[in-house]
């Protein structure tokens, strides 16, 4: 049978548009029509929005500060840290890795710009380099370690769990025993502009963190690395069957994830003012429940940026009430704890599929 | 000996929705011989195997054991005393010994239910000698070769009362002279009470270590002989059946090749894993076929053809130009499209739509700096749906709603998007309808008329009889040529390695 035979026995246009009533396939199968389940799945993507709402409402009712323009900008820049370390750890965890070393990048990356930014008697390398220069360093550093994570990863094969799990131990390490466990402070004024300088009264590290997201969301959606990045963790074989350089891709995802993890360090640094020899300590379990929360299958090839940003926003807002609320500060941590896990139980009905 | 039915198949079937798995088939295995089961893929076996293993209740017909009717599939136990199935894929777990997996879940127990080590190497070593399988029973069993990795698996079978073991496929993954000793093996255990069913591809092997052969064909019992009264031709027959009338059909609507038309793709000498010192050449618009048991290389030479492995040493011009391996982008940029051997394996990324799926090989295509323009996935996602006839909503809908048939079209979209010269289809039908069997194999006729060279891998003589000419391996290397035209039984005797001997 040739090709202009197949098309004589060819139904008629597939295009919803036409309006002509939906073709019954042949074997008599019933499938519920592809446009609506496009339709569907593009719904659950906005599963949590409901849940934000109902929080900002909620937070409304239970403080009259909540809903000030000033506590807004408040939650939106304590999140930014966050934002963009999720942002690195969704685009690995889409490609179906792991990377467990973010948070301690977190601390080492702007840690080292500190260094070589102040002078020895500020416990500095000395080495006094002009801020601008430091930046380069600070990003550098992130991606390098990246590197080596990919490189351990895809190269060496190695377990990425196990793999950034002693990468986030060994860079802690390294920290902790360059600064001598001491808080390093006495930067120029630079160092904290991320988050002290603002446009339209939105700190910078909101904007960077608002264009980061936009850019990543553009791109997994509109550019062929982003459709790649689907495409291996969904089903590495068949990724690699159709051309896509997988290896080079993770190693490349992983690069980014450094690099982004160095800038949320930078925010974080301007946020507080300071770096702490465990800055960013603990801070991979929240990375991860955000994650989770906005629609990140730990399986990869599933999740998108506006699901994660939403998960971002969702754990901020929680934090921001219980502190408003005025928790007791021995309490919070179980409190945000079990406000995770049912925030993971509804993420769970509302998107209809088990989580993992 | 005594003619008493030790297993008896009478009058099963087995169907899925409008598929016929296994229609009213007989088979009657007599307590102490060896009875072969033979049959194309798709033949049916697989399925028979299930019914009598209890994996699956017939749908018609009934199992019987010694003349009474199957247990209940939920008793695992009783059918474990009846029957058991050593599989190609091992059931062993490979990371424990022999002993803990010959006595897995009913390891021997001492005080306080502790497990008792020592007396569950004694019971083991107790068990391996009266089978007289020299394993050591602390050995790590993934550390066995196959042939005793096998012998453990039959030792634990009869250790649980059974004396009816089927093998599947035993010798697929041997060498001749672990072929041999298992045969010996077989030989005594039949003496010593144990009934086999023995499947194999290779019908030499039939001839000899069984007593009876059974043969089916297309889900349906064809025959059932003594071994000595069924001369090789007519078992070929019998597994071919007669289908001239199909094959003349299609088989005279095509047309040669001119002599004159040049070659697309000239292979010298290609040597890799499973496969050795190949050597082909198709002409631009030719269709190629390669047939084979499996295990015989032809996938693995099909799939270094495609740039997903590297071989050894050969080499292969398309066109002049020098065929990349190992590498499939730069297989892909020289014109090489292919459907792997497995849509779920490698064919398909499921939780993406079909628009992603089909113009995942070309996305370079759809837009400057690798960006994807939306409109432009679309309308070429749309064009290839058009042209292979896909049964869906839209670009949109994901892969993984489709049925068999139409996915596999999907992943001949993805093979066809970057308009390949030379197509390389590995199964390209398999588990598909019949009616997504025609567009799928639509495209190989159309390759006379745009000169693309194609090689088609496949066990269906459906697939391989729109090809120009078929090139069969047997254990790695092309053993036969058959031009179009052949008939079913001459195909399969050389792809069985029984028209040599």
């Amino acid at each position: 049978m040739s090709d202009t035979a197949a098309s004589a026995h060819r139904r008629g246009p597939t295009q919803p548009q036409d309006g002509g009533p939906a073709p019954v396939p042949a074997t008599g199968s019933s499938r519920p029509p592809g446009s609506r389940a496009a339709l569907l799945r593009r719904a659950r993507e906005l599963a949590l929005l409901p849940a934000l709402l109902v929080l900002v409402v909620l937070g409304a009712f239970v403080n009259g500060s909540f809903l000030t323009e000033a506590n807004i900008i408040s939650i939106l820049g304590s999140s930014a840290a966050l934002a963009m370390v999720v942002l690195g750890e969704a685009l690995v965890l889409i490609t179906g890795k792991f990377d467990l070393s973010l948070e301690s990048t977190v601390g080492i990356a702007p840690a080292f710009g500190a260094l070589l930014v102040l002078p020895a008697s500020e416990s500095g390398f000395g080495l006094r380099w002009p801020f601008g220069l430091a930046l380069i360093a600070i990003l550098l550093i992130g991606a390098a370690i990246g590197a080596f994570n990919g490189f351990l990863v895809v190269r060496f094969r190695l377990n990425a769990f196990i793999v950034t799990l002693a990468m986030l131990i060994v860079l802690r390490g390294l920290l902790v025993g360059a600064t001598q466990g001491k808080t390093l402070f006495g930067m120029p004024n630079a160092f904290f502009a991320l988050a002290t300088d603002t446009f339209l009264a939105v700190p910078m590290s909101v904007w960077l963190a608002a264009i980061a997201f936009l850019i990543a969301g553009y791109v997994l959606r509109h550019h062929r690395i982003g459709r790649s990045l689907y495409a291996i963790g969904g089903n590495v074989d068949a990724a690699r069957a159709a051309g896509i350089r997988v290896d080079r891709i993770t190693i490349g995802v992983y690069v980014a994830a450094g690099i982004l993890a160095s800038l949320g360090g930078l925010i974080q640094t301007g946020y507080v003012g300071a770096i702490n020899a465990n800055q960013g300590q603990n801070m991979i379990f929240t990375v991860f429940a955000a994650a989770v929360i906005g629609g990140i299958s730990l399986d990869g090839g599933k999740g998108t940026m506006l699901g994660a940003l939403t998960g971002v926003l969702l754990l901020g807002v929680v934090q921001n009430l219980l502190t408003l609320a005025q928790v007791p500060s021995f309490w919070i941590q179980a409190i945000y704890g079990a406000i995770i896990l049912v925030a993971l139980m509804i993420a769970r009905l509302t998107t209809g599929k088990a989580q993992d | 000996m005594e003619q008493r039915p030790l297993a008896e198949a009478a009058g099963v079937g087995k169907y899925y929705g409008p598929t016929t798995a296994l229609h009213d088939t007989n088979l009657t295995v007599v307590a102490g011989e060896s009875h072969a089961l033979v049959g194309r893929n798709g033949a049916g076996k697989s399925t028979l195997v299930s019914l009598l293993t209890g994996l699956q209740a017939p749908d018609a017909g009934e199992i019987r054991f010694d003349g009474e009717s199957a247990p209940a599939l939920a008793d695992r136990d009783a059918w474990r005393t009846k029957v058991s199935c050593v599989y190609q894929k091992p059931t062993v777990v490979p990371e424990l010994t022999v002993a803990e997996n010959l006595f897995i879940n009913r390891q021997p127990t001492g005080r306080a239910r502790s497990i008792n080590w020592r007396r569950m190497r004694a019971d083991a070593a107790e068990l391996l000698d009266a089978w007289d399988v020299h394993v050591d029973p602390d050995a790590r069993t993934g550390d066995l070769t196959m042939e005793d990795r096998q012998l453990v698996e039959v030792a634990r079978a009869l250790s649980f009362g059974a004396r009816f073991i089927i093998l599947d496929e035993p010798t697929a993954q041997l060498d001749n002279r672990e072929i041999d000793r298992l045969f010996a093996r077989m030989r005594s255990l039949q003496e010593a009470g144990v009934t086999f069913l023995f499947i194999s591809h290779h019908l030499q092997e039939v001839y000899e270590v069984c007593q009876t052969v059974t043969v089916l064909r297309d889900a349906r019992w064809i025959i059932t002989a003594p071994v000595a009264e069924l001369p090789r031709p007519a078992l070929v027959e019998a597994m071919a059946g007669d289908s001239a009338a199909a094959q003349t059909a299609v088989g005279g609507a095509r047309t040669a090749v001119p002599e004159d038309t040049p070659v697309r793709l000239t292979v010298r000498a290609l040597a890799g894993e499973g496969f050795d010192a190949t050597g082909l050449a198709i002409r631009r618009g030719e269709v190629l076929g390669l047939a084979g048991s499996s295990g015989s290389g032809k996938i693995q030479f099909a799939e270094t053809l495609a740039g997903m492995h590297r071989p050894a040493s050969g080499d292969a011009e398309l066109d002049g130009d020098p065929v990349p391996f190992g590498d499939v982008r730069a297989a892909l940029d020289a014109g090489v499209g292919c459907v792997p051997r497995d849509r779920h394996h490698q064919g398909l990324v499921a939780g993406m739509t079909i628009g992603d799926n089909t113009t995942m090989t070309a996305m370079d295509r759809l837009g400057r700096y690798g960006f994807v323009r939306a409109d432009r996935r679309r309308s070429m996602a749309r064009a290839l749906i058009d042209r292979l006839d896909i049964r869906t909503e839209g670009p949109d809908q994901l892969v993984s709603d489709l049925s068999g048939g139409n996915a596999q079209k999907v992943v001949m979209a993805r093979a066809l998007a970057r308009d390949p010269r030379l197509l390389v289809l590995i199964n390209p039908t398999a588990g598909v309808d019949v009616k997504s069997k025609e567009s799928l194999l639509a495209r190989i006729d159309t390759a006379r008329e745009d000169g693309t060279a194609v090689l088609v891998v496949s066990d269906e003589l459906e697939d391989l009889r729109r090809c120009d000419r078929v090139l069969v391996f047997f254990h790695g290397r092309i053993t036969a040529e058959h031009p179009a035209g052949w008939h079913d039984h001459e195909l399969i005797a050389s792809i069985e390695g029984v028209d040599r001997v």
